[in-house]
């Protein structure tokens, strides 16, 4: 006999309903869509992590005598306008954007979240102002804002971390705020005021494991836009140093030559950076539709 | 026009009058299993349930949670979720088998011959489409044109007793209050006419004084409109008043059917004799008789019991019960009971011990609370809401307050004052023990802190579902007791073993737990810092009555062992009656009466209380006058000039010194205080004499 039986008659408080509840890995790997883009993912963190290692050729060896070639057996993607074989730079090129976008977004969950929970949990005017800045935020174009951070402060690794962890911070903050709201009407919050709790601990301890899963719907969504945010100023010319293999600034430097018909140096990048992007989707969309229930 | 009688108690008519073999049946549910499929296993969450139902009679379906009552009703009318079928055994209403029915058929079904009301009037309107909009949809369906639709919709709401049709048929549905909208879905439901009325749970979600008024309503009409009922509730008090026949569902099955009147005087079947016992019943006090609380769990869906499916929790269980399931019994006219034992229930022993440890009377003169003056204004867009205007109460050393008034009275606000989770207005003082308590938390020491907890209503929201029991039962020892290393250990022991939980929970979440154990975490932790005073919002409404009568049990002992105060908060009289050595009546932030419970429940009771306490349907069939409240509880924001109650009041004076003069909290008797221009000696006479005749509000 076990006495696990919910008895209570149906009083579910509306914002019991609308609560998340973080997804367990069985339940992930039921959905064929989560298995596919963790697959293409997958992939991408070995070629990150082994890149030299996997790649045919050196992606900086250029090779004067055979430049612009097609795809060819030797070069299964073809070379690029210095003679260097695309497949080597598409796989070597996925360790910069792999660096640079989780931890950005981590950098931008973790502040946004703290702000989050500050603002939900206080409210008054700190939530007003920091609404406020996130309608300006949203106003204008992330990279435009990126763009003028870059040229500030120059372009590097760690200066594009800190840009795009910087512009997420809000906008993750107001998903977190409105989680908050929903665990704020609890009346497990009054208890804990009832013993005298801080409200660094009630925020902390009390309401964080209960907005964790939207925290984490949150960070896998923006790890899609970090990629097409790192890639887009790549190609604007804001990247890292040039000798670093980089999709973005791979496509920058060839698509000038795509009207003289060499398409593979342009295109296949492009098709890494779309097969990222979709594969962090899926996976995104996955959580999302399973924390949702 | 109905007589004075029929509202009262459909179910006091003789049992003979009553005769299903007579009339046509409008349904007729034979062996039905309905089964869910859940996680590639079929549960079985109906079993052989047979019943029927007469032509204009009306049929009772009560339970617990978990016993099938709503499967039956969506059974009935092919509602069920995609993962459920009924498996086996034949309905038929009006003669016609809607399991066999195609699409068209089944809307045609559903749009002419059934009808249903669910509990929360809200969600079965449409929020964006005006009442009468919807409600000539219906008529509409049924061919009338437009023009006509109006002018039928219009009848119907004034057959459902709504003074203003107009005004209604164009308002939304957000603009109603809960038992205005109800009535519309009534309405609604009663518009095509259909022969068979499906309520499942239908006052569930309103206020006790408008439960009394939807109910007078729908035994109006049923006379009326010629329409079978099949009334589904948990309360067995509301089953009583409004159904001929019951019966009651036990894990699925109908374990005893018959007359009302008689399955409630005379139960034959040991559940049903536990169910009538968990609830606390005229008169019945703490200090006199303990609830008996049914012992163990309803069965999980997957569990397999060769026997009758009550045996493991029933005290006259033998090995016969335990072998082969009972059938059912004819054990009387119209009566049936699944039990071996039918004949032995009347002397049924009780689960519980009977005998309670008294607390000694409080003897210190001095209360532990004082509150004075205690107001709450909350500003909103339409100017200021006095939520609490100028409470003055006294809590006594070990004592309970029972805080009972309509939802809107101010009684949670009056709570979170008095716990310091809302600043009260300036002018307004508690004091606790003589020294002045801090307006908030945050001006509150921690002996102050200790001092005030609370149990809520519903634990789901009470409990941090991300923190394990032993975390949430350990975090006031730390917190407020200062407890550490073993006298932590030892203190959480003996606190988890006080409220009858076990060791093998403290690694538990709330979510693993049942609604009855979850309120038992919430009252360890209140009782944790031990307190002096705890306040109880509601603490049993959102659990069942076989679990309500343990933690009610539960809440007396812990207060005769630790002499705590409580602040009882409830809308249940019986609960509040069982519970409480004095009683505040609260209506529009405002104290109408408050003394010793017996006074207020004895009488003579100030209007209000009066009208509260006719409203509550009663198990123990003494014919009560219903005392009817006109209209709904004002707003807040422009409360009545006068006396605050004079708008609704059945017994305003004629003089009209209630419209103008508010009445003062006098001392009326020792230690009983009204607020009412009405002399005591008089509302004696009106209450006591001559209530029965002149005062009842006229029939429509």
């Amino acid at each position: 006999m076990t006495d696990v039986v919910a008895t209570a008659p149906a009083q579910i408080t509306p914002a019991l309903r609308a609560r998340r509840e973080l997804p367990t890995w069985r339940l992930l790997l039921r959905r064929p869509s989560f298995v596919i883009g963790a697959m293409i993912l997958l992939f991408w963190i070995v070629c990150a992590v082994f890149g030299n290692a996997i790649a045919p050729h050196d992606p900086l060896a250029q090779n004067l005598l055979s430049i612009n070639k097609p795809p060819s057996a030797a070069h299964w993607f073809g070379t690029d306008s210095l003679g260097r074989d695309v497949l080597s730079r598409v796989i070597v090129g996925a360790r910069t954007i792999l660096i640079i976008t989780p931890l950005a977004t981590l950098l931008g969950t973790v502040l946004g979240t703290a702000l989050g929970l500050a603002m939900g949990y206080f409210g008054g005017w700190l939530d007003t102002l920091v609404s406020r800045l996130v309608e300006a935020v949203l106003a204008l174009p992330a990279v435009i804002i990126a763009f003028l951070f870059i040229v500030a402060l120059g372009a590097s690794i760690t200066t594009l971390i800190i840009v795009i962890g910087f512009i997420f911070t809000p906008l993750i903050a107001r998903t977190v705020r409105s989680a908050v709201q929903v665990e704020r009407q609890l009346d497990y919050l009054s208890s804990a005021r009832l013993l005298g709790e801080r409200p660094m601990r009630i925020m902390f301890v009390e309401i964080l494991p209960n907005v964790i899963p939207t925290v984490v719907v949150e960070f896998t969504v923006r790890l899609g836009y970090a990629i097409f945010a790192v890639a887009t100023l790549a190609f604007l010319g804001f990247g890292v140093q040039v000798s670093t293999p980089n999709w973005g600034s791979d496509i920058n430097a060839s698509y000038g030559l795509l009207g003289a018909g060499f398409w593979w140096t342009t295109l296949f990048p492009a098709l890494a950076i779309a097969f990222l992007v979709i594969a962090i989707n899926l996976v995104a969309d996955s959580v999302q539709q399973a924390a949702a229930g | 026009m109905t007589g004075p009688g029929q509202a009262d108690r459909a179910g006091q008519a003789p049992a003979t009058s009553i005769e299903p073999a007579a009339s046509p049946t409008t349904l007729q549910v034979s062996h039905v299993d309905v089964k869910y499929r859940v996680r590639g296993r079929d549960r079985l969450a109906l079993h052989d349930v047979s019943f029927h139902i007469g032509r204009n009679e009306s049929y009772g379906l009560v339970g617990e949670s978990g016993s099938g009552k709503s499967t039956m009703a969506l059974a009935l009318t092919r509602y069920l979720p995609r993962n459920g079928r009924v498996s086996s055994g034949s309905i038929s209403i009006g003669g016609r088998d809607p399991l066999a029915m195609n699409r068209s058929a089944l809307r045609d079904l559903r749009a002419r011959t059934v009808s249903m009301v669910y509990q929360e009037p809200g969600k079965a309107l449409n929020p964006s489409i005006k009442v009468g909009r919807q409600l000539g949809e219906v008529f509409e369906i049924a061919g009338s044109d437009k023009a006509d639709a109006a002018l039928r919709s219009e009848a119907m709401l004034r057959t459902v007793q709504i003074a203003d049709p107009g005004r209604v048929m164009d308002a939304y549905p957000h603009q109603l209050s809960g038992g205005m909208a109800q009535r519309v879905v009534i309405a609604m439901a009663l518009a095509a006419s259909p022969s068979l009325l499906i309520l499942d749970e239908p006052t569930t979600a309103l206020d006790a004084t408008v439960e009394a008024e939807v109910l007078d309503l729908v035994a109006g009409l049923r006379d009326k409109l010629d329409t079978s009922v099949l009334f589904i509730s948990h309360n067995l008090a509301v089953i009583a008043k409004m159904c001929d026949r019951v019966g009651v569902l036990y894990a699925g099955e109908l374990i005893e059917e018959g007359p009302a009147s008689e399955v409630f005087d005379q139960p034959r079947h040991p559940y049903t004799v536990g169910l009538l016992r968990c609830i606390p019943r005229q008169g019945q006090r703490k200090d006199h008789g303990r609830l008996d609380a049914i012992p163990g769990f309803l069965p999980q869906p997957g569990d397999q019991l060769a026997g009758c499916i009550f045996a493991p929790r029933c005290p006259i269980a033998v090995q016969q019960c335990r072998d082969a399931p009972p059938p059912a019994f004819d054990v009387g006219p119209g009566r049936t009971s699944r039990c071996y034992r039918h004949d032995e229930t009347s002397g049924l022993p009780r689960s519980t011990p009977a005998d309670v440890q008294l607390p000694a009377p409080a003897t210190s003169a001095e209360p532990v609370v004082t509150m004075r003056n205690l107001s709450k204004t909350f500003a909103s867009k339409g100017g200021h809401v006095a939520a609490l205007a100028g409470v003055n109460l006294d809590l006594g050393l070990g004592e309970t307050l029972g805080l009972v008034g309509e939802s809107g009275s101010g009684k949670t606000t009056l709570a979170r004052l008095l716990l310091g989770l809302t600043a009260p207005d300036q002018g307004s003082a508690i004091s606790l023990d003589g020294k002045p308590l801090g307006a908030d938390l945050a001006h509150r020491g921690r002996e102050q802190l200790k001092a005030l907890q609370i149990v809520f209503q519903n634990p789901d929201s009470a409990l941090n579902r991300r923190h394990t029991v032993r975390r949430l039962i350990s975090r006031p020892l730390v917190k407020l007791a200062g407890l550490s290393g073993t006298a932590l250990q030892d203190r959480l022991m003996s606190l988890v073993a006080s409220v009858r939980m076990e060791e093998r929970h403290l690694s538990l979440r709330p979510s693993q737990l049942s609604g009855g154990l979850k309120q038992r975490v919430a009252i360890a932790r209140a009782f944790g810092g031990s307190p002096r005073i705890v306040v109880c919002d509601e603490p049993t409404s959102a659990l069942d009555v076989s679990v309500q009568a343990a933690i009610l049990n539960l809440l007396a002992d812990l207060q005769a062992k630790e002499r705590v105060t409580y602040l009882f908060i409830s809308h249940d009289l019986g609960v509040v009656r069982y519970l409480s050595d004095r009683i505040a009546v609260l209506y529009l932030g405002r104290i109408m009466e408050t003394g010793p419970a017996d006074r207020v429940f004895a009488g003579p009771h100030h209007p209000y209380t009066e009208a509260l306490l006719s409203a509550v349907p009663s198990l123990d069939g003494q014919r009560r006058t219903r005392i009817k409240l006109a209209g709904e509880i004002p707003s807040a924001a422009s409360p009545p000039s006068g006396c605050v109650f004079h708008t609704r009041c059945p017994r305003r004076l004629s003089s009209g010194i209630c419209e103008s003069t508010e009445p003062p909290l006098a001392e009326v008797e020792p230690g009983h205080l009204m607020s009412c221009h009405i002399p005591l000696d008089e509302l004696r006479i009106m209450q006591n004499i001559g209530a029965s005749d002149d005062n009842r509000a006229p029939e429509p």
